[in-house]
C-alpha cells in the first residue's frame, strides 16, 4: 500500500488518481499509525515552503517521514514536497527542511537570464545525469509538466536528472530510498505515469 | 526549454461537448470523457473545459465529468465559465482541475482575484479576456463577447497580474471565428506588458498561423483553438510536427 500523507497543503485528487491509474493501492492519510503501515511514501505539497513546513511539524508527520525513511521505507517528494526533503528553504525568509537530503532550495529569481519568465511554468524536458530506477522507462528529452518558482541547489549527491530553463534546473534526486520530483508526475502524461509506475513497481526494502 | 503549449478548449452544456464532430475512430464525440482522451492521446499539452450551461442540475453533471476526465487523462485541465466566487475555484479544484479560469466574473469583482491567488496560489488563476478594437482602442468585453464595458484591455489585464493571476488568455473578438491567424498585434502588446505567461485565442485556422504565432511574437506561450481541432481540421501531431520542423520546441 501507498500510503499520502494528507497535511493540508493542496488537492490530491490527481495524485492519488494517477497512482491508483498505475495500478497502486493508495491510502491517503494524516494519522501517522496508518501511514506506519505503508510500503512507500509519497510526500505531495503546494504553496510556501514555510507553511508546508509549520504544518508538518504541527502534526508530528515530519518525524514519521523521517523515520520510515531512516528505516528504508521508500519516499517520494513531489514538487514543493520534493523541496520539503532539502535541509533549508529560503523562500520568504529561511526555514528548515526535512533534511533527509543535503541540498537547499532557492529562488529562480536572480538565478536566471533576465528575460525568462517566473514562474517555470509549462512542459519541460528531462536530461538524466545519473542512473535512478524513477528513470527506468525516462528517455533523455521526454518532456514532464513544471510549476514552480524556488528550485533545489547544492545536491549533486542525489541529482539525478534536470530541466533546462537558462540553468539546469533540478528536476529529479534520489539517494537511496528518499526519491523526488520537481515537476508533478500526475500531470506529466505518459511520461509522468512511467515515472510513478516505477515508483510503485521498485522493490522496497521495507 | 520550455515547450510552447497546444491546447484545445472544449465547450461543455448540460454535461455534453458542444461542437465535436468529424472524429475518426470515436463513437461519441460529444462525451467529454472520450474527447479529452483522445486529445490527450494526441498530445494536447493541457485541456480547456468551458462551462456553458446556465441550470444548477447542468453545473451538477460538469464538475461530475471533471472528475471522471481527470481519473482518465493527466495533463492539466484548467477550467473555466461561470467562476465568480471562491466556492467555484473550490467547486472544479476538488474535482481535479489545476486552473481556474475567471472573466467576467473578474470584471465584476476584481478582488476575487486576489482572494484565489492568495487562497490557492497564483498559478492556479487564470485572467481570461475577450477583446476588441474600440475607435482604435483595445477593450474588454464582458459576457461572452456580447457587452462592452469600456476597459481598456492591456491596462486590465496588467492589473490583474497584479492583482496575482499567473496566465493570461487573450480572446480577439476581432480575429475570432475568422481563421485568418491570431491577432498578432494584440498578442505582441499583451506580452510586453505582462511577465506571466500569454496564451493566444481566436483565429487560428491552419498550422501556418500556429507557426506565424510562434516565429512572430516569440514571447506567447500557448496557442488555443476550439473549431479546427474539433472539426478535425488541424490534427495535433501533424501540428507538433510542424512546428518542430519550423524549429519551433514542442512536445512530442
Amino acid at each position: 500500500m501507498i500510503g499520502v500523507i494528507d497535511y493540508g497543503v493542496g488537492n490530491l485528487f490527481s495524485l492519488c488518481s494517477s497512482l491508483r491509474y498505475v495500478g497502486a493501492e493508495v491510502q491517503v492519510s494524516a494519522d501517522p499509525a496508518v501511514l506506519e503501515q505503508a510500503d512507500k511514501l509519497v510526500l505531495p505539497g503546494v504553496g510556501a515552503f514555510g507553511d508546508a513546513a509549520d504544518k508538518l511539524r504541527a502534526t508530528g508527520l515530519d518525524q514519521l517521514v523521517i523515520k520510515q525513511a531512516q528505516k528504508g521505507v521508500p519516499v517520494l517528494g513531489i514538487c514543493l514536497g520534493m523541496q520539503l526533503l532539502f535541509e533549508e528553504s529560503l523562500e520568504y525568509g529561511r526555514h528548515r527542511g526535512l533534511g533527509l537530503l543535503a541540498g537547499r532550495v532557492v529562488p529562480m529569481e536572480g538565478a536566471l537570464p533576465a528575460e525568462l519568465k517566473i514562474p517555470h511554468i509549462g512542459w519541460n524536458a528531462l536530461q538524466p545525469v545519473a542512473e535512478s530506477p524513477l528513470l527506468r522507462d525516462v528517455k533523455p528529452g521526454d518532456c514532464v509538466y513544471f510549476v514552480h518558482s524556488y528550485y533545489a541547489e547544492g545536491c549533486a549527491d542525489s541529482l539525478v536528472a534536470t530541466a533546462e530553463y537558462g540553468i539546469p534546473i533540478t528536476a529529479m534526486v534520489q539517494k537511496g530510498n528518499v526519491m523526488g520530483c520537481q515537476f508533478h508526475p500526475e500531470k506529466s502524461g505518459p511520461v509522468g505515469l512511467a515515472i510513478l509506475r516505477a515508483f510503485c513497481e521498485e522493490e522496497g526494502k521495507a | 526549454m520550455i515547450t510552447k503549449r497546444i491546447i484545445p478548449c472544449l465547450d461543455v452544456r448540460d454535461g455534453r461537448v458542444v461542437k465535436g464532430v468529424n472524429f475518426q475512430g470515436l463513437s461519441d464525440v460529444s462525451d467529454p470523457v472520450e474527447l479529452a482522451r483522445y486529445y490527450s492521446e494526441s498530445g494536447a499539452d493541457e485541456l480547456v473545459f468551458y462551462d456553458i450551461t446556465a441550470s444548477a442540475e447542468g453545473r451538477k453533471l460538469f464538475t461530475d465529468i471533471l472528475c471522471r476526465v481527470a481519473q482518465t487523462i493527466f495533463i492539466p485541465l484548467t477550467v473555466g465559465g461561470g467562476v465568480n466566487t471562491l466556492e467555484d475555484f473550490d467547486r472544479v479544484l476538488k474535482c481535479g482541475a489545476d486552473k481556474v479560469s475567471v472573466n467576467s466574473g473578474a470584471i465584476r469583482d476584481p478582488e476575487l482575484i486576489r482572494r484565489a491567488a492568495k487562497r490557492y496560489g497564483n498559478q492556479c488563476v487564470v485572467l481570461s479576456a475577450d477583446i476588441k478594437r474600440v475607435n482604435g482602442r483595445f477593450q474588454v468585453f464582458a459576457k461572452g463577447g456580447r457587452e462592452d464595458t469600456g476597459i481598456e484591455a492591456i491596462g486590465w489585464l496588467r492589473r490583474g497580474v497584479e492583482l496575482g493571476a499567473g496566465e493570461v488568455v487573450v480572446n480577439s473578438i476581432d480575429t475570432d471565428g475568422v481563421k485568418q491567424g491570431f491577432d498578432l498585434e494584440l498578442l505582441d502588446e499583451v506580452c510586453r506588458a505582462v511577465p506571466v505567461p500569454v496564451i493566444a485565442s481566436g483565429g487560428a485556422g491552419s498550422q501556418q498561423d500556429f507557426v506565424e504565432l510562434f516565429k512572430k511574437v516569440p514571447s506567447v506561450d500557448a496557442g488555443l483553438a476550439a473549431s479546427v481541432f474539433h472539426f478535425g481540421e488541424i490534427a495535433i501531431p501533424d501540428l507538433k510536427q510542424t512546428l518542430w520542423e519550423n524549429d519551433i520546441i514542442v512536445r512530442r
